[in-house]
């Protein structure tokens, strides 16, 4: 496979090339005068406003804090979201069960892609004409809304399912027991299906927070500029697409690990003392 | 609101979405298939006894399991031009994509089925003079798939949806279609709202399916 390719990180780390640390880039393949053309000398080491000629590495910063800020406001939305529909689905109320069953099932079976257009495309359309008019030419940022709504409503039909798992997995003689004290339905959940339950579904609810994060990544469908859109952009302006790309997959892969470990701290820290199968699975 | 809803733009362009609904079959056909075979090769050499091979698949998963499928296809489908092989083009590179990244996936199904059939079953194939691959091939991935379909026919309703996302890179699936039309006709509401009740109603039917299934293999 003859691979004729000028590996080029300087356009990602922001340093004068003379400093260049990595020991893979073979000498001459370095963009000579794009990044050192103030200067260059060792004092400007860090100095990314005058030594760094270009303006990737802020896109990729501005892209991980957009993937980061979509993400987290998404999931405010599904984990209550998720919450509530995931109740619902136990409840003893038929029609409420049936409105919950039927959402999980409408925003499970439609691809989250299409769903993103319904929402930036469709929706506005469908709304009484003074709210379709606010949402289409005042709403600031209209992109980075429709997508953390659109995200968060998505994942809650997947939540719900954790939450129901969850509370279904509790034995039903605790909720009989509760009843026969006197609680009403309400207490039986708040104080002795819901505790446990969170606590049981904290793994699948952290692999449901990195299904977001990584879902957002098809914001960039409507215009959202999150990390992936970045990584896109700069390597249709640089064509250094294994560079940006690798960069890119580490992020991911290092947020990944991070909530991963600190989930795995939050889990051990809640755990009921006494009980061994708690968080197991 | 939908009063003015227009049918026949829909009917107009039947055929035009068909294509994009064989090119979506199409994907997710191949990545199915493709990426059970590469999944149970993952899922066996996660079980291997050799550290390194477990190592290796064990990280092979981890990388794609925490990266988003879009970020997949754009790896494939800029570099594979760039290493030398445009002839695959953008339809192969984003098969390939998809196989290998279903096959993380698959690899973790598996490996729980695998893990799902007792210990005394490897032992009585060693017992009764089955090589390793033997006793994988008649005794273990038998019961183990057997254990498992359902669950990887959820997965692949979800692949079914995945494949949408092929339209970043402009590939003529159903969605990308029913796109197309929607902004050449200027009929956006229509045109998507139709491929939700493709989606919809394909997947329910499916879903229902795997669930009456799971209830037949259910002990």
């Amino acid at each position: 496979m003859a691979m004729k390719y000028n590996w080029d990180w300087s356009i990602i780390l922001c340093r004068s090339p003379e400093e260049e640390p990595t020991a893979a880039v073979e000498p001459g393949t370095l963009a000579p005068d794009a990044t050192s053309a103030v200067g260059g000398g060792a004092g400007q080491f860090f100095d990314t406003g005058a030594s760094c000629a270009q303006p990737y590495f802020d896109w990729i910063v501005s892209g991980v804090s957009w993937t980061i800020i979509v993400a987290c406001a998404a999931w405010v939305i599904t984990f209550s979201l998720g919450s509530i529909i995931g109740i619902a689905r136990t409840v003893d109320q038929p029609v409420v069960r049936a409105v919950a069953t039927a959402y999980v099932e409408f925003f499970r079976n439609i691809p989250l892609l299409l769903q993103m257009f319904l929402w930036f495309f469709v929706v506005p359309e469908l709304l009484p004409e003074d709210a379709g008019r606010w949402v289409k030419r005042e709403l600031p940022l209209p992109e980075y809304w429709t997508a953390i709504v659109c995200l968060g409503m998505y994942h809650a039909s997947r939540t719900a399912e954790q939450v129901r798992a969850g509370i279904e997995s509790i034995p039903r003689g605790q909720t009989q027991a509760g009843l026969a004290m006197g609680l009403t339905q309400f207490q039986v959940y708040r104080h002795v299906l819901l505790p446990v339950s969170y606590r049981i579904i904290i793994p699948p609810l952290t692999s449901d927070f990195m299904g977001i994060f990584k879902n957002s990544s098809v914001a960039l469908t409507i215009g959202v500029m999150e990390l992936t859109a970045q990584s896109r952009q700069i390597a249709e302006y640089t064509f250094n697409i294994f560079e940006i790309f690798t960069v890119a997959t580490l992020i991911y892969m290092v947020v990944t690990l991070i909530v991963v470990t600190v989930m795995r701290f939050v889990e051990a820290k809640v755990r009921i003392p006494g009980t061994i199968a708690m968080g197991a699975d | 609101m939908f009063a003015n809803f227009d049918y026949q733009v829909i009917l107009d362009n039947v055929g035009i979405l068909w294509d994009g609904m064989l090119i979506t079959f199409l994907l997710t056909g191949v990545a199915l298939v493709g990426g059970i075979i590469f999944g149970t090769v993952l899922a066996l050499m996660r079980l291997s006894r050799f550290k390194v091979l477990s190592f290796a698949a064990g990280r092979y998963v981890d990388a794609f399991r925490s990266t988003p499928l879009i970020l997949v296809i754009f790896w494939f489908y800029f570099a594979m031009p760039i290493i030398g092989l445009q002839a695959i083009g953008g339809l192969g590179s984003v098969l390939i994509a998809f196989t290998l990244f279903e096959a993380a996936y698959y690899c973790e199904i598996i490996r729980a089925g695998i893990q799902s059939v007792t210990r005394a079953q490897i032992h009585a194939g060693q017992a009764l003079g089955l090589t390793y691959f033997q006793t994988m091939q008649y005794v273990i991935l038998p019961q183990a798939f057997r254990n498992m379909v359902p669950v990887l026919l959820t997965q692949a309703i979800v692949l079914f949806q995945d494949t949408s996302l092929v339209y970043v890179v402009g590939l003529k699936d159903f969605l990308t279609a029913a796109d197309l039309v929607a902004v050449r006709d200027n009929r956006v509401v229509e045109l998507y709202a139709a491929a939700a009740v493709v989606y919809f109603v394909l997947c329910f039917a499916s879903s229902l399916w795997v669930r009456r299934l799971r209830r037949q293999y259910a002990i």
